[in-house]
């Protein structure tokens, strides 16, 4: 079995990238792509386009005797299946953290793909542009740590009022301290008090259903209460550790490591002033 | 003034995602247990498309909002009755499975037959940037290459249209930074992310006035062949995630925070 491996990187157009992926797996019996933000945008209709059958978010690829046996994630991270395909050529989209390590397992060498920008279309891209109007980023794939905030840092507190402002500092110093990339609750970042106190907050922050499933090495939950839309998020976190003050969080139960009864505000302003 | 858009969103239904879910074997590949049961919603990126594009269509006066839907034709009607509420719409019932196993290419191809026979071509063909079932992210863009529209864009939580009909765009890309792009004209293919929007609250009034249309359309719907296609299970398994949670109650704010302080360095 010919598996090949092309490295994708940049932004790219979708009407320029579909024509050059659509080359690359024509012909070829497995492509193998890493699951960035192009590839996910242009390789499906490229697969389409070169007759070939795709899979995307793919987590591991393995050889048994004369097939290549996948797996990936459905239903949100929530049922994981294995499976092949007969269909040649079959474009595998592999999570991009996964990619380098498919790669090495199969014995390929990723090659550049160089895409030719002289196809005709009607869209040009502007640039890149920050999420949110904080202005840096708050969003840190590399981060060790994934601090996630829940709509409790806009509830009542003990004084019967609410602390908007303070809760905007303590999160922001936290991030700024331990370098931690900022996750949300749905909740949260769908709230109009917390989309105008929070400014270094938006969705992309969202973690869980309708959110992200970051990978990081360890997670802090604050003020989150919430049960499995919470909990796909945090599939992929390893050291989970929470602060509630409701011991029987749904989420937490069986989902932390540790889980600290306590109020999240005394805990993270303490934790900024010993970090 | 500005023309009028004919906006298509595809999206179909998902298990409630608070369900917990039990993958079996069925004679037609895996499946989840009790289906059928399963109390459902919109899948939630198609359900932030839907809302969009009711958005846009207020903004467009004369502007059509049309809902393709592939789904079993019961379960649809049980959904309608709730996501009626949320925007006037226009649906095209497909009936045929909506899991997550099922092939992409069938499930786009069954939207594609399903909006080519519209009266009019899509301005816009919205949907999620993926579905909470099969997650593939791959159904819009199929669909899109089926109709012969080119350009497209994915997780995107921004759209402006101007009255010239070029419109701008921002997608989700890595490093928490979004792209902005512009497009001269139509058509386009939008797979949104959550985009900026709240849910709309319900609203009976819209709701009295979309069923009008959406139960003889239901009864319409034509049946489709969607299955596994190409793809051989080997098997589907739900991963143990239980963790022996540490509840520690009685720990002073200064203890808990040292704590974590030296896990976070550690």
């Amino acid at each position: 079995m010919t598996i090949k491996a092309f490295q994708v990187s940049g932004n790219g157009v979708y009407a320029q990238d579909v024509p050059a992926f659509a080359a690359a797996i024509q012909g070829a019996e497995v492509v193998l792509f890493p699951g960035n933000s192009r590839v996910k945008r242009s390789v499906p209709a490229a697969a389409l386009r070169a007759g070939a059958a795709v899979d995307t978010n793919v987590v591991d690829l393995a050889l048994e005797g004369d097939r290549l046996v996948a797996q990936r994630w459905a239903y949100r991270q929530r049922i994981l299946t294995t499976f092949t395909r007969a269909a040649r050529p079959w474009a595998v989209v592999v999570d991009p953290s996964l990619f380098a390590d498919v790669c090495a397992k199969l014995g390929v060498t990723a090659e550049t793909l160089s895409v030719d920008a002289s196809s005709s279309t009607r869209t040009t891209v502007e640039g890149l542009v920050a999420a949110g109007a904080g202005g840096e980023s708050t969003i840190k794939p590399d981060s060790p740590l994934l601090f996630v905030a829940g709509a409790g840092w806009t509830k009542k507190q003990a004084d019967g009022a609410l602390h908007l402002d303070d809760a905007a500092d303590a999160i922001k110093g936290f991030l700024a301290k331990s370098g931690a990339s900022l996750g949300s609750s749905k909740s949260l970042v769908d709230m109009p008090e917390a989309a105008a106190k929070f400014t270094f907050m938006s969705h992309m922050n969202q973690v869980g259903q309708t959110g992200s499933t970051p990978r990081h090495a360890k997670g802090l939950s604050t003020c989150c209460h919430g049960e499995e839309p919470h909990v796909v998020g945090w599939r992929f976190v390893n050291e989970r550790r929470a602060v509630n003050l409701d011991a029987n969080c749904g989420w937490a139960q069986g989902k932390a490591d540790v889980l600290y009864v306590a109020d999240a505000f005394e805990v993270v302003k303490k934790l900024n002033e010993m970090l | 003034m500005s023309k009028p858009l004919n906006i298509v969103v595809c999206g179909s239904l998902v298990p409630d995602p608070l369900q917990t879910l039990e993958p079996v074997t069925t004679p037609q590949g895996p499946g989840l247990k009790n289906e059928m049961m399963l109390p459902s919603v919109l899948d939630p990126w198609a359900a932030c498309a839907l809302y969009e594009a009711a958005a846009l269509a207020k903004a467009r006066p004369g502007s059509k909002v049309t809902l393709v839907a592939v789904g079993p034709k019961a379960k649809l009607q049980q959904l309608m009755m709730t996501v009626a509420q949320k925007a006037p719409f226009a649906l095209v019932a497909v009936n045929a499975p909506a899991g997550g196993f099922t092939d992409a290419a069938m499930t786009a191809r069954a939207l594609a037959a399903a909006i080519g026979a519209l009266p009019e071509k899509p301005d816009f063909l919205f949907g999620g940037c993926a579905s909470a079932s099969r997650d593939a992210g791959v159904t819009l863009q199929f669909t899109a290459e089926l109709l012969g529209i080119t350009e497209f864009f994915n997780a995107v939580d921004e759209l402006k249209v101007a009255d010239d009909d070029s419109f701008s765009v921002k997608e989700r890309v890595e490093g928490g930074q979004y792209l902005a792009s512009t497009c001269k004209g139509f058509p386009a293919a939008i797979g949104w992310a959550t985009g900026n929007l709240p849910e709309p609250p319900n609203n009976p009034q819209v709701g009295m006035m979309n069923m009008r249309t959406l139960m003889p359309a239901l009864m319409k719907a034509q049946t489709a062949e969607v299955t596994t296609g190409g793809i051989s299970y080997v098997k589907a398994e739900t991963p143990a995630s239980k963790r022996d949670t540490v509840v520690k109650k009685d720990m002073s704010v200064d203890a808990i925070a040292q704590e974590l302080a030296a896990w976070i360095r550690g």
